[in-house]
């Protein structure tokens, strides 16, 4: 089990201009994430730690294709994204770029907050109280992915160069 | 993961078209594949931005150059000094790699692309972009992917799929004047909602698909986006060879792509004699409901642009309501067609003329407001739009209220300065 993560609490449908929206699209990742979820949690790019965790109500990344909706929560330090449904699309984005996104069919049971823990390879989310929710089991190669850090670390090691930082 | 069973003998038109794709007679639905890609499409914005910079570090070369395109319709026209960087490293980067197809400035990728025949029947094909789905119209296997991963298809060739549920959309009778493929799918969307494809493939069939033109076909696997559908097919057939060969594509065999009628798969009917033209309230394509909930309202805008909303046929139907009017006084009416090409046929038919003399201002044919880019929307206004989405913020401002609709209502709204049921301005 991982250590504790603190919990953001998001709604329904966060979308893909709302985690990196289009008039700061222009700019490198560390801008962007500046503007991440502006418009529903103002204080989120500021306040947000490495190691929190974002649990959000179904259909999280919705829209775009654009990665940056998923680098921008990398560039964070967020750990993991929580839900009970995605975008199919920033499904595979997120893994792509080494983000865990768990598909927790309860996850909305969790609260603004809360402390919680996570085994990526059972996978569950377990609370501070000890309650735990079972998650949908990931696919051995995308979590392969999210060790390695992403798509692109495992192309350099295909390639025979080590990554910059594990 | 799903428990996969062996392949049913019946194959659905994406299961054949992924079988092809990854050498296989047959798939079935939950197994994982990994596919050759066909064709390989992006952008300023997703491509070479992104891509150029981690092939440089890999020290990885493109793996098939004729099978790759670029488009260049984001950020053109170049507006200030960040789009000037972003489309000179696409510029500089085509020239490099002595790409064979490139196209700059010509239009929105999902229209530039089809137009020059690039995407055919049987082909398994991805994008950069989210609305790459349209490429589904044509009887291809095409959806969109995240920039990480397209470099992944830039350097192996290859992709790995999840073979898919088919939910097959049914559309029996046929379309009544003035209502449109737009209407079609904000309808499908405000039923199923925005992630109602649950990433499977949607296939919109029945006599009323099949008596679209193409791009009113293109209209709805594009939006199969905004319904989270990770392709949305529609079977090859005259229509579709007719487009491709006028296109100057090879010959195409469209025989072979179809659902079979045994194949498993989920079905929902519609009637589209009885469809009436929708609208999609602020700020989900999924607020979606018959135009007269929103009747009424006043607009500041009247947008007519995008892949979704722009093509010759859009600028037809904007132009059949508005030829020989003016738009109301205070509203802005803004074309922004698709493509050159569809702007030089729509000037030749005296399509763009009609929608001048009514009042419009005529934009870059480029991705423009649509995603916030070119001329963004200002605070506080009320637009009307043919473009696919809505999302707060999308369009530039966060307190701007955007309405979705058909180019027919658009152009409606446009001439009588309010949400308008387009059927009661039809000549």
């Amino acid at each position: 089990m991982s250590t504790s993560h603190k919990v953001w609490r998001l709604g329904a449908d966060i979308d893909t201009d709302l985690l990196a929206p289009g008039h700061a699209m222009k700019h490198g990742i560390d801008i962007i994430a500046t503007h991440c979820l502006e418009t529903v949690r103002p204080e989120f790019a500021r306040q947000v730690r490495q190691g929190d965790v974002i649990v959000a109500g179904p259909n999280f990344g919705i829209g775009s294709s654009r990665e940056q909706a998923v680098a921008a929560l990398v560039h964070l330090g967020v750990a993991a994204v929580i839900a009970p449904s995605y975008s199919g699309l920033y499904f595979r984005n997120a893994f792509n770029l080494g983000l865990l996104l768990l598909t927790c069919e309860h996850a909305e049971l969790l609260q603004d907050g809360d402390r919680i823990a996570i085994d990526p390879a059972v996978p569950a989310v377990r609370t501070a109280e000890g309650r735990q929710f079972a998650c949908e089991p990931i696919p051995g190669f995308l979590l392969d992915m999210v060790r390695a850090g992403g798509l692109m670390n495992q192309l350099r090691q295909r390639a025979g160069k080590d990554a910059p930082h594990a | 993961m799903t428990d996969t069973l062996a392949p049913s003998p019946a194959q659905t038109l994406a299961q054949k078209l992924i079988a092809r794709a990854c050498g296989r007679a047959r798939v079935a639905v939950g197994e994982i594949v990994t596919c050759a890609v066909d064709m390989a499409m992006f952008h300023d914005s997703s491509g070479p931005r992104r891509l150029q910079p981690m092939l440089a570090e890999l020290g990885a070369e493109i793996w098939d150059k004729s099978r790759v395109v670029l488009v260049m319709d984001h950020y053109v026209p170049e507006r200030d000094d960040d789009a000037r960087r972003i489309v000179r490293i696409a510029r500089d980067w085509a020239r490099d790699q002595r790409l064979p197809h490139v196209y700059d400035s010509q239009g929105i990728c999902h229209v530039v692309v089809p137009q020059h025949g690039h995407i055919r029947p049987g082909m398994l094909c991805v994008g950069g972009d989210s609305h790459s789905p349209t490429g589904g119209a044509f009887g291809a296997y095409m959806f969109g992917v995240g920039s990480t991963e397209m470099l992944g298809v830039v350097v192996t060739g290859e992709i790995w799929l999840r073979v898919p549920e088919t939910i097959q959309m049914w559309w029996d009778g046929r379309l009544s004047p003035g209502v449109t493929a737009k209407d079609m799918m904000l309808h499908m969307i405000g039923r199923f909602g925005m992630n109602g494809g649950r990433y499977q493939a949607v296939e919109f069939a029945g006599p009323a698909v099949q008596a679209l033109s193409m791009q009113e076909r293109m209209t709805l696997s594009n939006m199969s986006a905004e319904l989270g559908a990770q392709a949305g097919l529609i079977a090859p057939d005259a229509t579709t060879a007719a487009f491709l060969a006028a296109a100057g594509a090879p010959s195409v065999d469209t025989a072979a792509w179809f659902t079979d009628d045994e194949a498993p798969r989920t079905v929902h009917r519609f009637d589209a004699a009885t469809l009436e033209p929708h609208v999609a309230a602020p700020h989900s394509p999924a607020n979606s409901r018959g135009v007269s909930a929103c009747a009424g309202t006043p607009i500041d805008v009247a947008y007519i642009g995008a892949c979704t909303g722009a093509k010759l046929d859009d600028l037809r139907a904007a132009a059949h309501v508005l030829r020989g009017r003016k738009v109301a006084a205070g509203v802005r009416l803004i074309v922004a067609p698709a493509s050159l090409r569809d702007q030089d046929q729509a000037r030749e038919e005296g399509v763009l003329q009609a929608l001048m003399a009514a009042g419009a201002e005529l934009f870059p044919t480029a991705c423009g407001a649509c995603a916030g880019y070119g001329d963004p929307m200002g605070d506080d206004v009320t637009v009307m739009s043919t473009t696919a989405r809505n999302f707060k913020g999308r369009m530039g401002s966060a307190s701007a209220q955007v309405y979705l609709g058909s180019p027919y209502s658009v152009a409606a709204a446009a001439l009588r300065g309010r949400i308008t049921d387009p059927r009661e301005v039809l000549a």
